[in-house]
């Protein structure tokens, strides 16, 4: 496959062709924050957290840089006035809904984000669709998934599947930004099948 | 609606996964919802999981996973019909149903829903009954309607 050379703040970086900025970076070890990316999934381009600059064609522009495709003379800014200050804004839009939320808290702290800046509107779930995808592409169980649509979208398992499913796996659980999912979770188990614990073969 | 009757549906689509929406819509025209079991069978049927099926079917309004009556009565509240009158329609068929915008009666012959524009202002106030559009209306016409309706 043949490669790629771009400018990744100010190193030369090369990247096979159709790779994400994202991963270019990652290669080259320049850091850029994300929190709907997971190297095992495809690319969601969800939360645009990991916004960059990038001057192409003599034009700059922002772009999401996981979804992004890496090309020749590139070059690109992970952070800048403009990328920090839309980071700070996503940041403190989700922080209304998940204002414990100690990966945004800490990604707060470095780009300033005020997480009172708006009403709180708890529905901790930030829809980065991470546990979605990695039940449906890796665990290929689809316990669980979302529902509804907009404002009103929420995750939710589909309690006969997780019955059979989540007891002995739980590996979304470390991927949920907000513990939302595990709060989910112990919901759907509680109301759809209490005995799950004893069901499940024995752990030791 | 029995699970006969589902995979009927299924098979005049032979089995198609990519027909999922129109299948639901079929399911929903003749049931007048989705229940958990046709879901189910479809998912089965279909090989589509039911996670991307619940997320399609809470996606669209146009499918319920409740029950809804025999005849789905729209009220356009739109602001052409609002201006129009659509208040009086809507408060005197709250008055002939004893329903408010969302909900079904027990016998499931009327659910009751609020619209924004059916795209025919200029014959507001607006009432849709099933398919049928009926215009220029008066509260005394909307519960004679109504009643003609089994
Ligand atoms: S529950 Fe957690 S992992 Fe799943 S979509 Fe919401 S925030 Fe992401
Ligand atoms: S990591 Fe790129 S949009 Fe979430």
């Amino acid at each position: 496959m043949s490669e790629v050379l771009l400018q990744i703040d100010g190193k030369e970086v090369r990247a096979t062709e159709g790779a994400s900025i994202l991963e270019a970076a990652c290669a080259a070890d320049v850091f850029i924050p994300t929190l709907c990316h997971h190297e095992k999934l495809e690319p969601h381009g969800g939360c645009r957290l990991c916004m960059v600059e990038v001057e192409e064609h003599g034009r700059s522009k922002l772009v999401v840089s996981c979804i992004y495709p890496a090309a020749n003379d590139q070059v690109v800014t992970t952070r800048s006035e403009q990328v920090d200050r839309i980071r700070k804004m996503i940041l403190e839009l989700l922080l209304a809904h998940a204002p414990d939320s100690e990966t945004l808290l800490e990604l707060g702290r470095e780009y300033g984000a005020d997480r009172n800046r708006f009403d709180k509107e708890a529905s901790f779930c930030i829809n980065c669709g991470l546990c979605v995808r990695y039940c449906a592409e890796v665990k290929k169980a689809d316990a669980v998934g979302f529902l509804d649509r907009g404002t009103r979208r929420d995750i939710s398992f589909i309690p006969e599947i997780a019955a059979r499913e989540c007891w002995q796996c739980k590996e979304c659980f470390p991927l949920c930004p907000t513990s939302a999912l595990q709060a989910a979770y112990v919901l759907v188990s509680s109301l759809a099948f209490p005995g799950a614990r004893h069901q499940a073969p024995s752990e030791c | 609606m029995d699970s006969e009757r589902v995979d009927q549906i299924i098979e005049e689509y032979q089995c198609e996964a990519s027909a999922l929406i129109q299948i639901l819509l079929r399911i929903q025209e003749e049931a007048h919802w989705l229940s958990s079991n046709a879901l189910h069978r479809v998912s089965e049927r279909l090989g589509v999981s039911m996670t991307r099926i619940m997320h399609i079917a809470t996606f669209y309004k146009a499918f319920s996973l409740v029950p809804k009556g025999r005849h789905e009565v729209h009220i356009c509240v739109g602001t052409a019909c609002h201006v129009r009158g659509a208040e009086r329609v809507l408060d005197s068929v709250e008055d002939a149903t004893g329903l408010k915008p969302g909900e079904t009666d027990l016998d499931l012959k009327f659910s009751l829903e609020t619209v924004n524009c059916v795209g025919c202002c200029a014959l507001g106030p607006v009432m849709q009954v099933d398919k049928k559009t009926y215009g220029k209306l008066s509260a005394a016409d909307t519960v004679n309607l109504l009643q003609s309706y089994e």
